[in-house]
């Protein structure tokens, strides 16, 4: 949204970890007020404050306190004499009208602030709420500017107090309402984590081979977590460590692997070199590069650019930057490939009906008439372009929906679970969705990240031209035509070679092992000529850098004896257009050496580590990170590397500050 | 019980007495809570005030949990109305401590030691109102999304749009304000 609110996030990110004594202090209590609520259950109310002073009159006392502060804050230099009178007429609480209340507040003349104070500001406000589109103002809001301005509280101010001092069962109703779940206990469904939990899942622990043999994850193609680092970066902050996703910093980057021959869709490349930040261990990088189609043979392409034209995409480096990106991929296209443009919040509905890609004058000019404004009118955003995109497709197309936003979602579908089912189900009917981000502070990263997985797409978050053209110009190709769909890797060590073993990144992509040979269950696409890394720490037996202590009980469990291989790769994909999946199996040899192209990677994995937390690196730092992404950086020839190793510098200094 | 049962299913267990699925529930979101607190108050200590006070009403409260919104929600909604609460208790008190501006007073005689994030966090929380305080540690601090935000604060999503927007505004001309400085 704006590198203010954008601060604001990170700061308020960092909140500090509770107390250990505090929480075991609140959980005892807790427990205590538990045992004696079961002895002698209280009369309670579901959402109000103190159980003790139950009530009625609560709702009174809430405003009057609230006037008070108010008027406290509006002249808090002396004391405000406040005198109030109030008259209630017995409601109650849980049937018939709604509790009728006459109050009156008479401020003291010579503190109260000036009436027409208070009245300009509510002109303002209704004025402001006019200018973005909304049907009413707050109610609450309109409270605040009468009590300050002293007037009696009126009508309107008493309905945003009974609201909010509904009886139980109007609450209930409201949420009900508003969020469609269901009130019946019997069919309260337990919800899937959300899409945050994921975001910032824990970093993968060290896992002890002998009892657990079989790591199992799906590939990520996204690399909105490196742009989002380097947003933050550029803006002198360190990222909150949640952003960082390790897998999509380092798959941010091309990478020169060897590429498959003949039919294959895909070739690993495995790697085994010394681990950097600790001589008792080894990586072990497999890196996985897509087979490039030819060209010419790409099948006909249909895009429909669903954009988000809400009042917040009004920046610089949203709607404008937006606009630019989409003219720059048009030189990427044919002719006769199709596009569309839908929007949605603001000014909704079809902007540009399904143009061949070569009449470039019309389409251009139907982006340079997108203007950003309004507030968010829930249109069927989201149902409209896919309906675009299949009135599009022909046979052996492909159609894909590009939902560009600064964070609003607010496509038609108010559930985010409803609009993931929604997109899943779309993506068995061959149109799929990749997301672009805009602009920071509303970017709802997760959701993002979501909606692409659930889409066969990739997330990408597009904060300058420079990445605009990474993503949407170099990396058109693959980003559009998947080439192996469902890709899942699964590496199972061999106990004799590797005691111990971590996944670096990753932590979202996990899947369980049984999930490995289940093709229902979905994975990341490679998108052609797109390469995939993914990054093992290994432990031989015996080593003095293992974490885990051998057990008493089991030691005298037979050690086969090691046959040189490490462990073994599997990799399963979907072939797009089939429904069956294929194996392809490789031992992992102690062998190959590390190219400059895994060192490169390698640096990435540690730079993602040291922003997130660097748990496992030891005294490995920035500069050693910085001096191994110099070494490795290649030939480089769109500065991609160097861009990274700057970035590095900044987060040096930055995190050397106090 | 298992640690990975929905916060739901434990809710509901516990309700009606089960004493492992509440020590669970609480176990699981003290932190969260904390963490909302001390967005909303800007003190250790007084974030530690609030979550205690959170989870000793939660048996209580619990039973008018009806499994009508997440749980998640209407936790974060209790602990709002909590930290309303204290910020109330303080204001009757004549301190004119709502949290984070209480902050700012002190600021006026006495340089801050603190770190500069710190620093700045602080100085920008003091320059938003109540509302927009509670808005931020929300939708920023707990990335909820704006219509999360409206149902925890009884608002229309429309509401905290607005706010947000507010908010922005209020950061900007303080930025333009250090810039001019």
């Amino acid at each position: 949204m704006s590198d203010e609110l954008d601060a604001l996030k990170s700061a308020l990110k960092a909140a500090p970890a509770p107390e250990a004594e505090a929480k075991a202090r609140a959980l005892a209590l807790a427990m205590k007020n538990f045992d004696t609520a079961q002895g002698s259950p209280l009369a309670l109310r579901p959402m109000e404050d103190r159980p003790k002073e139950a009530g009625f009159l609560w709702g009174v006392k809430e405003m009057m306190s609230s006037i008070a502060k108010r008027r406290w804050l509006a002249a808090s230099t002396s004391a405000a004499a406040l005198a109030v009178g109030v008259a209630v007429f017995a409601p109650h609480a849980d049937k018939g009208p709604l509790p009728k209340m006459v109050v009156v507040a008479e401020p003291e003349a010579a503190e109260a602030p000036k009436p027409d104070r208070g009245r300009a500001e509510q002109d303002r406000l209704v004025a402001t709420d006019k200018a973005a589109g909304q049907q009413e103002p707050a109610g609450e809001a309109v409270m605040a500017q009468e009590a300050e301005a002293g007037i009696t509280l009126d009508d309107t101010a008493m309905a945003g107090l009974t609201t909010r001092a509904a009886p139980p069962m109007t609450a209930a109703a409201v949420l009900d309402g508003t969020m469609n779940l269901s009130d019946d206990l019997e069919h309260a469904q337990p919800l899937p984590p959300s899409t945050e939990a994921f975001a910032n899942a824990e970093v993968n622990p060290v896992k002890i081979t002998a009892e657990e043999p079989v790591s199992t994850f799906s590939i990520d193609v996204d690399t909105a977590s490196y742009a989002v680092v380097r947003s933050s970066l550029n803006a002198g902050q360190l990222p909150p460590p949640e952003a960082v996703r390790i897998e999509e910093m380092v798959n941010y980057f091309p990478y020169a692997y060897p590429a498959p021959d003949g039919t294959q869709a895909f070739r690993p490349t495995i790697s085994v070199m010394p681990t950097p930040w600790n001589a008792g261990t080894r990586l072990v990088h497999i890196g996985i590069q897509g087979a490039m189609p030819a060209i010419a043979d790409r099948p006909g392409l249909n895009l429909v650019f669903l954009i988000d034209t809400s009042g917040s995409m009004d920046e610089p480096n949203k709607l404008p930057l937006l606009k630019q990106s989409f003219a720059m991929m048009l030189e990427g296209l044919r002719a006769t490939d199709q596009v569309a443009i839908v929007t949605y919040a603001g000014s909704a509905g079809t902007v540009l009906p399904p143009t061949n890609a070569g009449n470039r004058a019309e389409i251009l000019s139907a982006l340079d008439r997108l203007s950003a404004g309004g507030s968010t009118a829930g249109a069927e955003g989201i149902a409209l372009a896919y309906d675009v995109a299949e009135g599009m497709t022909a046979q052996g197309e492909v159609s894909r929906v590009i939902l560009a936003t600064d964070g609003d979602f607010n496509v038609g579908m108010a559930d985010p679970e409803a609009l993931k089912v929604f997109i899943a189900d779309r993506r068995e009917s061959g149109t799929y969705l990749s997301v672009l981000g805009f602009g920071r502070g509303n970017l709802d990263d997760a959701t993002m990240q979501a909606l692409a997985q659930n889409g066969n797409g990739t997330a990408s978050y597009i904060d300058t031209l420079n990445e605009a053209r990474k993503v949407l110009v170099d990396q058109l190709v693959g980003a559009l035509y998947p080439i192996a769909n469902n890709v899942k890797i699964q590496v199972e060590w061999n106990p004799a070679e590797v005691a111990e073993y971590r996944l670096i990144g990753y932590e979202t992509r996990a899947l369980a092992r049984e999930d490995f040979n289940n093709d229902k269950v979905d994975a990341g696409d490679i998108g052609a000529g797109t390469a995939v890394t993914a990054i093992y720490e290994i432990t031989a037996p015996g080593s003095a850098a293992l974490l885990n202590d051998p057990l008493r009980y089991q030691s005298g469990a037979a050690q086969t004896a090691g046959n040189g291989e490490l462990g073994f790769l599997r990799i399963r994909q979907v072939v797009p257009g089939q429904s069956e999946s294929v194996l392809q199996e490789t031992a992992i040899g102690e062998g190959a050496a590390a190219t400059p192209e895994a060192q490169f990677a390698v640096a990435i994995a540690g730079f993602g580590q040291l922003l997130s937390g660097a748990k496992y690196t030891g005294d490995w730092g920035w500069d050693q990170a910085i001096e191994m992404a110099l070494a490795a950086r290649g030939t480089d020839d769109f500065g991609y590397r160097i861009e990274a190793v700057n970035l590095m510098r900044m987060a040096q200094s930055l995190s050397a500050q106090p | 019980m298992l640690m990975d049962t929905p916060d739901e299913t434990l809710a509901l267990a516990a309700r009606s007495g089960d004493r492992a699925a509440f020590g669970i529930l609480i176990g699981r979101h003290y932190d969260r809570v904390f963490r909302l607190a001390w967005r909303l108050s800007g003190a250790r200590a007084d974030a530690e005030d609030l979550a205690q006070d959170v989870c000793a009403a939660l048996p209580a409260k619990l039973a008018g949990w009806r499994g009508e919104a997440r749980f998640s929600t209407w936790l974060y909604r209790v602990v709002m109305n909590a930290a309303h609460d204290q910020r109330r208790r303080a204001a009757v008190r004549s301190k004119a401590s709502d949290g984070w501006g209480d902050w700012e007073i002190a600021r006026q005689d006495e340089i801050s030691v603190e770190a500069e994030r710190m620093d700045w966090l602080k100085s920008a929380m003091a320059r938003l109102s109540p509302e927009l305080r509670d808005t931020a540690a929300l939708v920023l601090g707990e990335e909820l999304t704006q219509a999360e935000a409206g149902l925890v604060l009884g608002l229309s999503e429309g509401t905290i749009a607005w706010r947000m927007s507010e908010m922005k505004k209020r950061l900007k001309a303080m930025a333009a304000e250090e810039a001019g400085r």
